[in-house]
């Protein structure tokens, strides 16, 4: 059963249009995310889906009901969403405990507390009831602040840019961490950042927006090795662009006759084929030339930017055993297990 | 010496503690059997009367200019501030021009429904009521900047979550916002409650037998002079008490800072009876609190600027100006010293006499003047008795009927405004734009004159303004030390209103107030600069 859905939903601000006609669905007990740029708009539509912006066009329901639509916005707190904001937003005149106990007045003295207790052992702060959250840290306290967001067992959470204010080394074991307990809790969450490893890290399915347009939903696997558009290629991972034609099942490009694996037949049309460096081997003895533009130490390997031609480039890693200057020319090929990706629009 | 300087300034609080160990049994048993109870419940219900009309007015009108949207919010927000520039003593007389029986106000009533004297009644803006009403509608402004930014401060996303978490607006107003901006509005309601205790013109005239008017009748209708003493340091204690709680709030409202993000805020459009309610409880306050006054002393003015505007006017004004100006300057020289010195010299002790140097500004004029006289006049004994021995000459009371000693006081009481200006203006100049001056070849003066001075420039003539401003208002304390036949402006308002001669005291007043608008432009501007982004106030 799907417990989102977003149908059509447009958002705009006089002549600006942040979102464009969006169309997706989070099932039940998923975790999934939306990742892009700032000023794509994720940050426009999951505030949509809290119910702090209006609808210009289509309709959002959450388990059927319709909360949202061009017409009608349901107030937020009539929602049962809870979010997480990217500064935590704890109240700082009240203790840890009041803090949690804060969405579920509505309950019973003694549910309230064995809730609190229930979710601090669950984040791991068993013991800080009494504490304010001026003496917390960063990262206790956006613990709580999940812990806040979940004490009144939300139907759906959000959460905008949970780890935006962490060191990026801590970020993606903190999202490992917040996956474990979302999942734990069983609960249905959207998640917007623009950190991939972040999102590869906690997300279930992603969804990838440019230019408040949904440029592709899928798993981490799919955005990856199957991106829809030049887009989304660029966006996840590295590697470059070349542009190719379709022969016969098979891709021409300045680096030869490549495999086709694309979804649809666009027998003649031009495209273009990402090339992720792990694919590029550097071999001295190979036909196809490149020239060295510069490199990178990554410790156990060299990133190398490479000149195919003066429209193309490549990027490589290699062994840093193997040893290359910038300037050189090497042989390149590609790793013979490798499909061709197609991009659609090649632009 | 930044101590000397420090004790020097807190000399006048010391010389009014200092009298509790002397006895004045008679004259203090006699105020305790007749009129201690008085003054006591009379401050105690007058404190307790403004603080929660400051608060009535003061934070819906912060919560409304700042979260909600209605037409005129823009020019509320700001003009609410001018009842600042209105001196208490001032708005009173005013309003007792009007509200008397042959004001305009019952005048009119009586040609319009032909009643006479006794047919009916009115109620007597000269009481403790009337008080009350005067003092909230010139000080819920403290309460009113303070809440306000305040509110402004406030993160927004820590509203939005209080809505995710089941609140509706007024239920995050109630829940998150009130309480968050309680540290700011009891450190403003602090303030406005010192300035009651503090208040002297109001209560005198409307004949409330308050502290201040005590001390002025103990020492001189009663000449007592250790009786009058240990009265101030009665009404100190109670300050004492204001400038814990304010400096406690002040600690506090720092951990409720929640937020480095700054999210432009959504203010509620009212709309109907809500955007109606707003505008008519906006205009009310400021017109009761500043722009009826006004009118009424511009109408007095213009029946009587042709007889009022002779030389011994001319005279005044250059008194007024003069010593006012000789104040700001003095303060800013000694606020420079203790802000260079807490720089270059940081440390407990320099920290600690910046600290008792600004202490003055919560101490009432009337105390601070009695604890300046106190000492002076003895120093002029001991100078009098040595100068007969050796010179055999009387050399008068050089300093304590002199303009140095009012000068002196005005520093005790003004020094924190000149001090916190430019204590702020130098907190601005981090200590490394010194290093990369020296390291580009500056000496240190070079230093003070090329980057602090152009740096400075406005804060030390936003510092000179305020102060100045400040003295200009000043009441009781000039009253008490002014050398003998020298008059100021809001003296000679004093004296006019005193007189029941209130037409007359139109134009001094309205000068008083008109230069009272400085400030309030000053702050004004300081806001709607602070609205961009950062921290206000």
């Amino acid at each position: 059963m799907s417990q989102l859905r977003l149908e059509q939903v447009a958002i705009r601000y006089g002549q600006t249009t942040a979102v464009h006609t969006v169309n997706l669905q989070v099932k039940q007990g998923q975790i999934a995310c939306l990742l892009g740029p700032s000023g794509c708009g994720k940050t426009t539509l999951l505030r949509a889906i809290a119910g702090f912006e209006p609808l210009s066009q289509g309709s959002i329901s959450l388990n059927g009901e319709v909360i949202s639509s061009a017409q009608h916005t349901l107030a937020t707190e009539q929602r049962k969403i809870g979010m997480v904001f990217q500064d935590y937003a704890l109240f700082p005149h009240l203790s840890i405990a009041d803090n949690i106990r804060f969405g579920m007045r509505k309950q019973s003295r003694k549910a309230q507390e064995q809730r609190v207790k229930e979710l601090l052992a669950l984040v791991n702060l068993a013991g800080y009831e009494r504490r304010y959250p001026h003496e917390l840290s960063g990262g206790q306290q956006q613990r709580i602040a999940l812990a806040r967001a979940l004490a009144p067992k939300p139907a759906l959470l959000l959460l905008d840019e949970p780890f935006g204010s962490q060191d990026t080394e801590l970020r993606e074991s903190l999202a490992r961490e917040v996956r474990e307990i979302l999942k734990q809790e069983g609960i249905t969450a959207l998640l917007v950042t623009h950190d991939q490893h972040e999102a590869f890290a906690m997300a279930d399915e992603i969804g990838v927006m440019q230019a408040g347009r949904l440029q592709q939903w899928g798993s981490a696997y799919e955005l990856y090795y199957q991106p829809h558009n030049a887009f989304v290629a660029s966006f996840i991972g590295q590697g470059r662009l070349l542009s190719g034609r379709l022969q016969a099942g098979n891709v021409l490009t300045s680096l030869g006759e490549l495999t086709y694996a694309a979804h649809e037949d666009l027998a003649g049309a031009t495209v273009a084929v990402l090339i992720r460096p792990e694919h590029v081997k550097l071999n001295p003895i190979a036909t196809q030339r490149a020239l060295i533009t510069s490199k990178i130490f990554r410790g156990n390997e060299y990133l190398y930017s490479l000149q195919l031609n003066p429209q193309e480039s490549l990027l490589a890693l290699a062994s840093s055993e193997e040893f290359y200057s910038i300037g050189e020319q090497v042989g390149v090929e590609l790793a013979p297990r490798i499909y061709a990706l197609v991009i659609r629009d090649a632009n | 010496m930044l101590l000397c300087m420090a004790l020097l300034t807190a000399l006048p609080i010391l010389a009014v503690f200092a009298y509790i160990f002397i006895p004045s049994a008679e004259v203090w048993q006699h105020l305790v059997a007749t009129v201690l109870t008085d003054y006591l419940l009379n401050t105690l219900y007058l404190s307790l009367g403004v603080g929660l009309g400051v608060l009535l007015l003061g934070v819906p009108l912060a919560w409304l200019c700042s979260m909600c949207e209605f037409p005129g919010r823009a020019w509320f927000e700001w003009s609410l501030l001018l009842p600042l520039a209105m001196p208490a003593y001032i708005i009173a007389y005013t309003y007792t021009g009007m509200l008397d029986f042959t004001g305009p106000v019952q005048t009119s009533l009586r040609s319009l429904t032909g009643w006479g004297y006794g047919d009916y009644w009115f109620p007597n803006i000269r009481s403790l009521a009337g008080a009350m009403l005067m003092l909230a509608l010139v000080l819920f402004p403290y309460v009113y900047l303070l809440a306000r930014a305040a509110f402004l401060e406030q993160s927004i996303c820590v509203l939005e979550v209080s809505r995710t978490l089941g609140c509706n607006q007024w239920q995050s107003f109630f829940r998150v916002a009130l309480p968050l901006a309680r540290p700011a509005i009891i450190t403003g309601l602090a303030l406005a409650l010192m300035e009651t205790l503090a208040d002297f013109g109001t209560v005198q005239y409307f004949g409330v037998t308050t502290f201040t008017t005590g001390i002025f009748r103990t020492w001189y209708g009663l000449g007592d002079h250790a009786a009058a003493s240990q009265l101030a340091a009665l009404l100190m204690s109670f300050v004492f008490i204001l400038l814990l709680l304010e400096q406690a709030s002040r600690r506090r409202a720092r951990y409720y800072h929640s937020s480095s993000k700054y999210a432009q805020i959504k203010r509620i459009q009212l709309t109907g009876w809500q955007a109606t309610g707003a505008v008519v409880f906006c205009n009310l306050t400021l017109l009761l609190g500043f722009i009826v006054p006004v009118t009424q002393l511009a109408s007095w003015s213009l029946a009587n600027w042709r007889t009022q505007l002779d030389s011994s006017f001319i005279i005044l004004i250059q008194h007024s100006l003069g010593l006012a100006i000789a104040a700001a300057i003095f303060a800013l020289l000694l606020a420079l010293i203790l802000g260079y010195g807490k720089r270059l010299h940081p440390g407990p002790l320099v920290s600690v006499a910046a600290r008792l140097a600004s202490m003055g500004y919560a101490i009432p004029g009337t105390v601070i003047a009695i604890g300046v006289l106190i000492p002076f006049a003895w120093l002029d004994t001991q100078l009098n008795h040595l100068s007969q021995t050796v010179f055999n000459t009387k050399l008068g009371l050089i300093l304590s009927g002199s303009l140095f000693i009012l000068l002196f006081a005005y520093n005790v009481r003004f020094l924190a405004v000149s001090l916190q200006t430019v204590e702020a203006g130098l907190g601005k100049i981090k200590p490394t734009l010194d290093n990369a001056g020296r390291s580009l070849g500056l000496s240190s003066s070079a230093v003070l004159w090329k980057l602090h001075m152009p740096l400075m420039q406005g804060s030390l003539l936003t510092a000179v303004l305020l102060v100045f401003v400040d003295v200009l208002k000043e009441l009781p304390t000039t009253l008490i030390l002014r050398p003998f036949n020298f008059n100021t402006l809001a003296v000679r308002t004093y004296e006019l209103a005193s007189d029941e001669r209130l037409a007359e005291a139109g134009l001094p007043a309205l000068m008083i107030v008109a230069t009272g608008i400085i400030p309030v432009v000053l702050l004004s501007r300081s806001i709607s600069r602070s609205r961009a982004g950062g921290s206000t106030v």
